[in-house]
């Protein structure tokens, strides 16, 4: 039960580092100066939830272990194939589209899988659900909101909001699909069945993008495999520049 | 300094009324409600404070202020706690807080059931500009120099302003 809880805690917590990191590469680059503070601050909120996620992990791995590591371990010196996060996070930010429909689609299904998981048994997970939820309604609302502005812009921003769908609908599968630790936890009431998770998913999207004349592609390929460890080539490039001071300085502190 | 034996929690409380929130110095963190709890047992004190933001970088540096002012104070055992739960209001900012707010220029938080519209597109929140008063505004960025704050503009005065937005 306790490795597959600390499997949880650090899958959910690599979800957010991931896609926080992705995020932050538009900072000083964003297509305008509000709107590059708007996804830098989502950034932010991210990266905060990651660490609540990792100090917990943290605190169940020492107690499990005797040992003393912290969130930094977590974050900085573990390699890719001990990520758990989806494929979808680790993907390059691609254009503004890309990374708009990038946010929408994580935090429709983040939205739905942190109300379940804010009933959690696990008071911890519970009480981060219940924070992350206040921030993720911000999140969820401005990215609704810039999927319709694009969708039903100009022919230039449809189009490209066209060929992000196409881009990253295929990976949008592994939401649902269980791993192993997930389906373990699961009789504990501590996670949740993503697989339910689906029908409502599909019925937000659906709605935001009606709105924005486009629609859902039919799923021909589907990529999964992050939250087993299974990464892209993309994720090694992400955690070398993640990574790279705190394992040139390993000792260092400020 | 004080004799840590004979001190009561709300002589700590009072002890540490001046912390400053060190993003928005003109409020202390008691302003903010981030210090929850205070817990006096055999000479340990046990401060608990919640984050306002999941990543709010200032509370490495709240703990370590009210460390210090803990120590200053006579006491060596102290242990700050964080907890998540229940989630941070700004239903919890002292009405003081909010008229230093103003004062410093910033708008301070509207009532919470103002906001909890979560309808795409929906009208934004009316916030008073705190340079003229006048209501006359509009919002430029949800998101603003810090999680906590929104950017506005005041439509009379033409004065940019953050708003310390309701969550």
């Amino acid at each position: 039960m306790t490795s597959s809880l600390i499997n949880y805690t650090l899958h959910l917590a690599d979800n957010s580092l991931v896609l926080g990191h992705r995020n932050s590469e538009w900072c000083g680059h964003g297509p305008v100066l509000e709107q590059d503070i708007a996804i830098t601050n989502i950034s932010l909120d991210l990266i905060g939830q990651a660490r609540n996620f990792y100090q917990y992990a943290a605190l169940l791995t020492n107690k499990e272990n005797e040992i003393n590591i912290t969130e930094d371990s977590f974050a900085y010196f573990r390699n890719s194939e001990e990520f758990k996060n989806i494929l979808l996070v680790e993907l390059p930010k691609g254009d503004w589209a890309q990374t708009i429909l990038r946010q929408f689609l994580f935090s429709c299904w983040q939205n739905l899988l942190f109300e379940k998981l804010s009933a959690s048994n696990d008071q911890q997970i519970a009480a981060i659900a219940t924070k992350s939820l206040k921030e993720i309604a911000y999140h969820l609302r401005w990215s609704s909101e810039w999927v319709i502005r694009l969708g039903d812009g100009t022919q230039e921003s449809h189009m490209r909001m066209e060929n992000a769908i196409n881009e990253l609908w295929s990976y949008t599968e592994e939401f649902f699909v269980p791993a192993t630790y997930e389906m373990e936890i699961l009789n504990n009431g501590v996670g949740t069945d993503v697989s339910l998770l689906k029908a409502g998913w599909m019925q937000n999207v659906g709605k935001v993008f009606s709105e924005a004349g486009l629609t859902i592609p039919s799923l021909t390929t589907i990529y999964t495999g992050g939250k087993e460890g299974r990464h892209t080539e993309h994720m090694h490039q992400l955690l070398s520049e993640l990574q790279s001071v705190a394992r040139a300085h390993p000792t260092a502190t400020w | 300094m004080v004799d840590v034996k004979n001190i009561s929690v709300d002589h700590i409380w009072n002890m540490l009324k001046d912390v400053p929130d060190p993003e928005v110095p003109v409020l202390t963190v008691q302003d903010l409600g981030i210090i929850r709890d205070i817990h006096l047992r055999d000479e340990v004190v046990e401060v608990v404070i919640t984050p306002t933001y999941s990543g709010c970088p200032a509370m490495d540096m709240i703990a370590a202020n009210i460390r210090f002012v803990l120590l200053e104070n006579g006491f060596k055992n102290i242990q700050i706690t964080t907890v998540l739960s229940p989630a941070w209001t700004t239903d919890w900012m002292s009405e003081e807080g909010k008229e230093k707010l103003k004062a410093y220029g910033i708008a301070p938080p509207n009532p919470r059931q103002q906001v909890c519209n979560n309808e795409l597109f929906a009208p934004h929140e009316v916030v008073q500009c705190p340079r003229c008063n006048s209501y006359h505004t509009h919002r430029v960025s949800e998101f603003g120099s810090t999680a906590c704050k929104a950017l506005y503009q005041c439509d009379e005065c033409s004065e940019p302003f953050d708003y310390f937005k309701c969550h």
